[in-house]
């Protein structure tokens, strides 16, 4: 047992490092999972599923989704794991930081990109690497799925416009032949530019102690 | 009372200067034989510079009999013609400040306003005149301040503000504490010494005026802010700070001159002070939010009455204030919360118009409220005696600007690890340099009650510490801030995109909060959203469907671009008529007036499809004191309006020739409606059938029925976008009405930048003009055109203005 123990502890404090969250944070994190997984090691979409709180969430595919993907673990696969153990867990709520006052401009964008990145890979469901105007209705519709009365054509139109306007904004001089394929990663770096993600795009996980706050050094 | 303690010898001078006006004005009617008889009682037919006011004593009754061919009654109209008068004397000072726009970017408009009021004060002065008695306590409080803190309560960014409200709340009431309590601890101590002889001055007058030089009113910096763009956090901070830190010193103020004429404070009265003090501000919150939702509950029924609609928002709001007032509750807790409360919920029942005007008139009242406090302090700065102590007056400054400073310092470091985002050293900087003293203080030190011994060195210090605080730090702050170059924040991203995104990361937040069973700011707002729409927007709004933000977004870009169309065409007929006529005789004296009916609608029609889809910028959220939102839109509305006008005025416009079936609209069979009535020719089915196919767009087409809701226009698919029509045809009328007019024809189809009389024509036109290669696919944004000419572009593809260099 005690032995086990510090091998958690081990596992924790390698993550911590590697990750930035602190070891609080981390404990935190490990006790919601074994809560969601059941005690098991690992974790699988049914799980995730079983969520309450989720079941309002319009998005609620995606984000379960982004969980399993393997493109958010930065370790260069891709393709969709079946389950996930609490490291992948952990790098993927890593996602979420909140950028701290230490950091520098590079770690800044970095972090920006990264987040983009994860927003770009919930929407490229097919990894081609652009987000497609059929991908982008799809969206769109769950987005708008729990509001009722829209139907499908709205949001089909409010896709339709959007992707014009990601096309008007990044392509401004089209040849007439040419067609806009779809969104690519630098255009939609572009149209979210003045967005501010990394302020943006952030939970604060709980344990506000503050050398949580010092947590974004890792990369 | 407002203005009755105008001295009788000012009554004297108005009178002399009004005399002359209504002579002149009133002569006509004056000797108009049937002017209504006057009573001959207290009126005077010619009214000698004496004593107006006696009149009755001041004339024998020798002059009874006739009838009075000219009479003037000053004292009945004093009061409100003078109040006229000094409003518009401001509201002129105002446009001047405007005329040389350079001048309000590098000075405040407040030390504007304070130096024309000093200039008015010392003319008053030379000639040795009394201002008027406008300020008493009741008057600012009952009619004065309401407006101002309505108005930044109701423009308020509310999202914003939410999402900081714990730093908000933080800095307002615990900073406006900090400062009062250590400013009047330490003016308190240097009171004691002798050498500055203010012995007299003890702690608890000292703590009241220190209150009162805690209220910051940062009107001038929010609008530098605005300028620089400075990040959304510093802004709503500075923003709800002074906003909240009002209520707070209103109620410390209240407190403090209720104890300063305590002779014994005990222990007790002071926890009495803070039970009182959160029962206030919390009593002032749920008044407001009661009336707040009154409010939106009865504009649900307003729907026939328009008319009166924006008035329910104020009297409403006024309510709450009153009541609050009434049971000595925080009164502007009360306006703000309602204001912030019902804006949501009123702005969907209302009707377009009735929110524009509610905006107008609340930014109105506000800005005359406070630009008569700052124009009135000017006046007062130079008019009334001052009793000025060098060592008291220092000190207050000095303290002033320490307090701030120490206490952003040490409270940023206590919220910090609480935020999200922590703030920087530079957003401490600008939040403590931001704190400029303002209107609110001016009118608290002015009203204080005569029995505080040393009132008048009060007035003289608050005067001192405004100035300073608006001359020298609201001058300065714009070049400190873009020198140390606190970050920055677009807020211009209205489009469809960033309100997608914005929507998935939320949602994703919230998700990912569930996921880690956390409770924190994204589950209580996804709480309170489902709260809102399955209960508060079920009672409160006549249209209870929950609306996604994004659809919300989508309908008001559509319905601005709708009512500029229907703008633009009403002011095509209104305009033109004379031009109209002269070609409908011309051309086709059978039955003029259908012809002239469908030929609007089809430039309508024309007009809507080229509008149709057209992504726009939304209005930005925030709002400085001063400036409507909107502003930006009138001006195009003018510039499209102009457009149109050349364009109806063309040949082309007026008459249903058929459409040049390649001439396809990149937007949809705009208006299904009007071609089903009049059914003139459309761009066909077969066109859009042709696009799609030639786009290679990869989505079957769907036809959709008018969607359910009104604003449906947008649900369109999109088209191929081609050529105006009238692009083409000549511009007879306004290059020479007698010349021959081009034929009626399928304009020849050109290719944009070959005609050289129209190009310079084209550029003036500017709003949406322009005349694309027909071959060009939907998604063709942007077509090519030169670099310098780029109001020409086509609306339908109009990029959000953002600027890239601001980031």
């Amino acid at each position: 047992m005690g032995a086990s123990q510090t091998r958690t502890e081990d596992v924790f404090q390698e993550l911590s490092d590697k990750t930035g969250f602190s070891l609080e944070q981390i404990r935190i994190l490990h006790k919601r999972f074994r809560q969601l997984s059941g005690d098991e090691d690992t974790i699988s979409k049914e799980n995730l599923e079983k969520i309450q709180a989720l079941d309002k969430n319009p998005i609620r595919n995606q984000i379960i989704e982004a969980f399993f993907d393997k493109r958010n673990q930065n370790d260069g696969e891709v393709g969709s794991s079946r389950e996930i153990g609490f490291q992948q867990f952990v790098k993927v709520m890593c996602h979420f930081k909140p950028p701290t006052l230490k950091m520098t401009t590079e770690d800044k964008e970095a972090m920006r990109r990264e987040k983009l990145r994860f927003l770009f890979n919930m929407h490229d469901t097919d990894n081609d690497g652009t987000i497609t105007l059929d991908e982008y209705r799809k969206v769109v519709e769950e987005l708008l799925s729990k509001s009722g009365a829209i139907g499908l054509e709205a949001a089909k139109a409010i896709a339709d416009a959007a992707m014009l306007e990601v096309a008007s904004i990044n392509v401004p001089h089209m040849e007439p032949h040419e067609f806009y394929e779809g969104i690519t990663f630098e255009h939609f770096e572009q149209i979210l530019k003045g967005l501010e993600m990394e302020s943006r795009m952030n939970i604060r996980f709980l344990d506000v102690d503050t050398s949580t706050m010092h947590c974004g050094k890792s990369q | 009372m407002f203005w009755s303690g105008v001295k009788p010898r000012r009554g004297v001078e108005m009178i002399a200067f009004v005399i002359g006006v209504c002579t002149i004005l009133s002569l006509p009617f004056g000797s108009n034989g049937e002017a209504i008889p006057q009573k001959p009682t207290g009126d005077v037919s010619i009214m000698p510079p004496i004593k107006p006011a006696d009149g009755p004593q001041a004339f024998p009754d020798a002059e009874k009999a006739n009838m009075p061919v000219f009479t003037m009654d000053y004292p009945r109209i004093q009061l409100p013609f003078e109040i006229t008068l000094w409003v518009l004397l401001a509201s002129f000072a105002k446009i001047g400040f405007h005329v040389y726009h350079k001048i309000t970017v590098w000075v405040p408009e407040s030390c504007l306003l304070i130096a024309i009021g000093l200039m008015v004060g010392g003319i008053m002065h030379s000639v040795h005149e009394e201002p008027p008695a406008v300020l008493s306590s009741n008057v600012f409080f009952l009619y004065m301040l309401p407006p101002i803190v309505l108005d930044s309560g109701y423009f308020i960014p509310t999202r914003a503000f939410f999402e900081n409200i714990g730093t908000v709340l933080w800095f307002a009431v615990v900073g406006t504490l900090w400062n009062s309590i250590g400013i009047g601890m330490s003016l308190f101590a240097i009171c004691q010494i002798e050498a500055f002889g203010v012995q007299d001055i003890n702690l608890q007058e000292n703590l009241l005026f220190a209150s009162i030089i805690s209220a910051v009113d940062p009107v001038a910096v929010l609008s530098v802010f605005e300028d620089v763009s400075v990040n959304e956090q510093l802004y709503i901070v500075v923003f709800g700070e002074c906003l909240f830190n009002d209520a707070v010193t209103v109620v410390l103020y209240n407190m403090f001159s209720y104890v300063a004429d305590m002779p014994v404070v005990e222990p007790v009265d002071v926890f009495l002070g803070v039970a009182r003090f959160f029962v206030v501000g919390l009593g002032g919150m749920g008044f407001g939010l009661l009336f707040g939702l009154v409010a939106s509950f009865t504009t649900r029924f307003t729907g026939n009455v328009r008319a009166i609609e924006p008035l329910f928002i104020f009297m409403y709001s006024y309510l709450a204030y009153l009541v609050a007032e009434l049971f000595a509750i925080s009164s502007i807790m009360a306006i703000v919360t309602c204001a912030i409360t019902m804006k949501y919920y009123v702005e969907e029942n209302v009707s377009q118009r009735s929110c524009t005007t509610i905006r107008h008139v609340i930014k109105m009242l506000g800005s005359i409220s406070e630009t008569l406090i700052f124009f009135f302090l000017g006046v007062v700065t130079i008019t009334t005696e001052h009793e000025w102590n060098w060592g008291y007056i220092m000190f207050t400054l000095l303290f002033a600007f320490l307090w701030r400073g120490l206490g952003v310092l040490v409270l940023t470091q206590i919220i910090n690890p609480f935020r999200t985002i922590p703030f920087n050293m530079k957003d401490q900087f600008g939040l403590s340099y931001g704190g400029l003293r303002g209107a609110i203080s001016f009118a608290l030190a002015y009203t204080l009650p005569d029995n505080i011994g040393r009132r008048q060195l009060f007035i003289t210090a608050t005067i001192c510490i405004i100035i300073f605080t608006v001359f020298i730090q609201g001058i300065s702050i714009r070049p400190l801030i873009e020198l140390i170059n606190v970050r920055r924040t677009n807020r211009n991203l209205d489009t469809i995109n960033s309100e997608v995104h914005c929507r998935v990361m939320e949602h994703t937040l919230s998700g990912i909060e569930d996921l880690c069973g956390q409770w924190s700011h994204y589950y209580w707002k996804d709480k309170f959203m489902k709260f809102n729409n399955l209960v508060l927007r079920k009672i409160l709004i006549k249209d209870k469907r929950a609306e996604s933000s994004i659809v919300a977004l989508y309908k008001r870009l559509e319905l601005q671009n709708a009512m500029e169309i229907l703008d633009t065409v009403t002011g095509d007929l209104s305009a033109a008529p004379s031009l109209i006529s002269l070609y409908e005789e011309k051309k086709d004296t059978k039955n003029p007036k259908k012809k002239f009916g469908r030929a609007d609608l089809r430039s309508m029609h024309d007009l809507l499809s080229k509008n149709m889809y057209k992504i726009r910028e939304r209005t930005v959220a925030y709002t400085n004191k001063n400036a409507l939102p909107n502003e930006s839109q009138s001006k195009e509305i003018l510039i499209r309006r102009h457009a149109s006008i050349r364009r109806s005025i063309r040949p082309g416009s007026f008459q249903s020739e058929p459409v040049p079936k390649s001439q396809k609209y990149f937007s949809l069979p705009a208006g299904q409606n009007l071609d089903s009535h009049f059914p003139f020719k459309r761009r066909s089915r077969a066109d859009d059938e042709e696009t799609m196919s030639e786009t290679a767009y990869p989505s079957r087409r769907i036809r959709f029925n008018r969607p359910s809701r009104s604003s449906s226009r947008a649900m369109v698919p999109l088209q191929r976008m081609g050529t105006l029509t009238e692009a083409s045809s000549v511009d007879v009328v306004s290059e020479d009405p007698g010349r021959p007019r081009a034929p009626p024809l399928p304009a020849p189809r050109r290719h944009s930048d070959n005609v050289p009389d129209e190009d310079t024509e084209r550029e003036d036109d500017g709003a949406a003009e322009h005349a694309n290669p027909p071959t060009s696919p939907s998604w063709a944004a942007e077509p090519t055109e030169r670099p310098e000419n780029r109001t020409v572009r086509n609306p339908l593809l109009r990029k959000p203005q953002w600027n890239p260099k601001r980031q």
